[in-house]
């Protein structure tokens, strides 16, 4: 599936819940079932700060793939985190620049969830970005 | 519904489709008519210049911003106008306070002393001023309840203590600390008391020569007035002791290339244009905020109602609830402060969470934040009990 493809399968299924409640419902299903991220791994150079919520993201190359994994003490954001890494990870750093992540305005998370510089999904994005370009 | 519900319009609206139930008063509260009026009245007809000019209109914003100084030297009990310097708010208070006392009277080697239950705003200014002379800044610890740890006041002061800065009642705690005491244990010592009254002023009634400080400082637009105003009441003797922070426009006595003077009090202290339509609206501010009492029994209601949700721990707690405001914190096992708030919000209820601009107070309960839902006497039972369904479903929906 391409990035794109994966994109609109999100927006297709999130679409499915009309009250913010519901995709909040979904989000924390998501958050839940994401794979275990290693205690080890929570270091402060992987943790991107915010007065509410706390997000570790790690990233390894495999071949020309980024692989990205992550974690969050809050588990809305980790439904988000999951959702991020569902379309992003296992992605060339060219295919990761070349978009423009706007799947998250589309589903509305990001005009609800990041009026404050509190909330970690703007730095997120602006790392998984940085890390594609670090390996362009 | 209370009497006061129809002065506050932000309160007929609805967020989601849902009323808005507005429980984020610590952090500021909603505007009255009254201040709304006040604010585009003069915006619409009396706008010009402050104190500079001989025309009508500048007289007229000159009186309204006169006005509300001796609207708040009565209403805080200060022995004098000229002792009320208005500001931005009490961040700006607490900063000039930091920088003029810090000029004036702070060497190497002395010694300043905060408590752990303050506001970033009552913390920073002074490691400021402690990092710029080379003082040191000692903590005034909390108890496991919440309240200052008096006890341990006299063995951190000592002949090298030149200040001391406390909330009146902390952003987080609510619990009012009992500043007479602090006074008389500090200028017992020879030091200055400055208090910062950003959420006491809301509750309190403040008599700033009763509760003996020398400096108190608060902001308009969490009782009712006006955002971007504020106050630093300090004592005449040491304020004309103390240099200004900022020099400009009608701050001067008489400017030469050999030297300036400044002007008296209060304008030593206010360079340049001020808030010439904030300031003004102190008055119909402080109107409301006499007008209106915070029902008890609603912060009885929650105060013991919070305690009864397993998992939930509440910081500042108090054996006499006249001692706490109602502000609320408090953390749920397994409910991320950040999810019950973005959750709550879509049921309409307006909190405040994460670390309240309060980081070393977050370390010592040892939680990387809190969830906040703060009072105001136009907030009324209906809503309590609608804030405490939400939070119960919240956590449901978390667990």
């Amino acid at each position: 599936m391409t990035l794109k493809e994966k994109q609109q399968e999100i927006i297709d299924d999130f679409s499915l819940y009309e009250e913010w409640l519901d995709k909040y419902e979904y989000l924390i299903e998501l958050g839940k079932s994401l794979e275990g991220f290693p205690e080890g791994k929570k270091t402060d150079d992987r943790l991107i700060k915010g007065c509410q919520s706390r997000v570790w993201l790690d990233c390894e190359k495999s071949g020309d793939k980024l692989i990205f994994t992550a974690d969050s003490d809050a588990i809305i954001t980790k439904g988000i985190i999951s959702l991020l890494i569902s379309v992003y990870s296992g992605r060339s750093p060219k295919e990761i620049l070349d978009d423009d992540f706007s799947f998250l305005d589309t589903l509305g998370l990001k005009e609800n969830l990041s009026p404050t510089r509190a909330n970690g999904l703007v730095s997120m994005i602006a790392t998984i970005r940085a890390k594609a370009a670090e390996n362009e | 519904m209370n009497d006061y519900r129809n002065d506050f319009p932000q309160l007929a609206r609805t967020v989601y489709g849902k009323p808005l139930v507005y429980l984020d008063n610590a952090a500021t509260s909603l505007r009255p008519l009254s201040v709304i009026s006040c604010w585009d009245r003069i915006s619409s007809e009396s706008t010009a210049n402050l104190h500079r000019a001989v025309h009508r209109v500048a007289v007229e914003a000159t009186d309204a911003y006169e006005a509300a100084r001796d609207a708040v030297k009565d209403f805080i009990g200060a022995p004098a106008r000229e002792e009320i310097i208005f500001t931005s708010g009490a961040t700006h208070s607490l900063n000039l306070a930091a920088w003029s006392l810090g000029e004036a009277f702070i060497k190497e080697g002395d010694e300043i002393i905060v408590s752990e239950a303050e506001h970033h705003s009552n913390i920073v200014p002074w490691q400021m001023l402690c990092s710029r002379k080379g003082a040191k800044l000692r903590v005034l610890p909390v108890s496991d309840s919440g309240s200052l740890r008096l006890d341990l006041l006299p063995g951190l002061l000592s002949e090298r203590t030149r200040i001391v800065s406390v909330c009146h009642a902390s952003n987080v705690l609510g619990l009012v600390n009992p500043v007479q005491e602090i006074a008389a244990m500090v200028h017992a010592a020879g030091a200055l008391l400055v208090v910062d009254g950003a959420q006491g002023i809301v509750h309190q009634n403040v008599d700033v020569q009763a509760l003996g400080c020398d400096f108190y400082a608060f902001s308009g637009h969490k009782m009712y007035g006006a955002p971007g105003t504020g106050v630093l009441w300090g004592r005449r003797e040491l304020l004309e002791h103390m240099p200004p922070m900022f020099g400009g426009g009608e701050m001067i006595g008489t400017v030469r290339w050999s030297g300036t003077t400044y002007a008296p009090l209060p304008q030593k202290f206010e360079a340049g244009t001020q808030n010439i339509s904030g300031t003004p609206c102190f008055v119909p501010a402080i109107g409301q905020t006499r007008k209106m009492q915070q029902d008890e029994e609603i912060k009885e209601f929650i105060y013991t109602e919070l305690q009864r949700i397993p998992g939930l721990r509440l910081f500042g707690t108090a054996d006499d609830l006249g001692q706490k405001l109602p502000v609320f914190s408090f953390a749920v096992e397994g409910a991320h402060h950040e999810d019950l708030a973005l959750i709550m919000d879509k049921m309409g209820v307006a909190l405040r969470s994460g670390q309240m601009c309060a980081e070393p107070l977050m370390d010592r309960f040892g939680v990387t934040g809190m969830l906040r839902a703060s009072f105001a006497p136009y907030n009324t039972m209906q809503e309590a009990e609608y804030f405490l369904s939400s939070l119960r479903k919240a956590i449901t929906m978390l667990k």
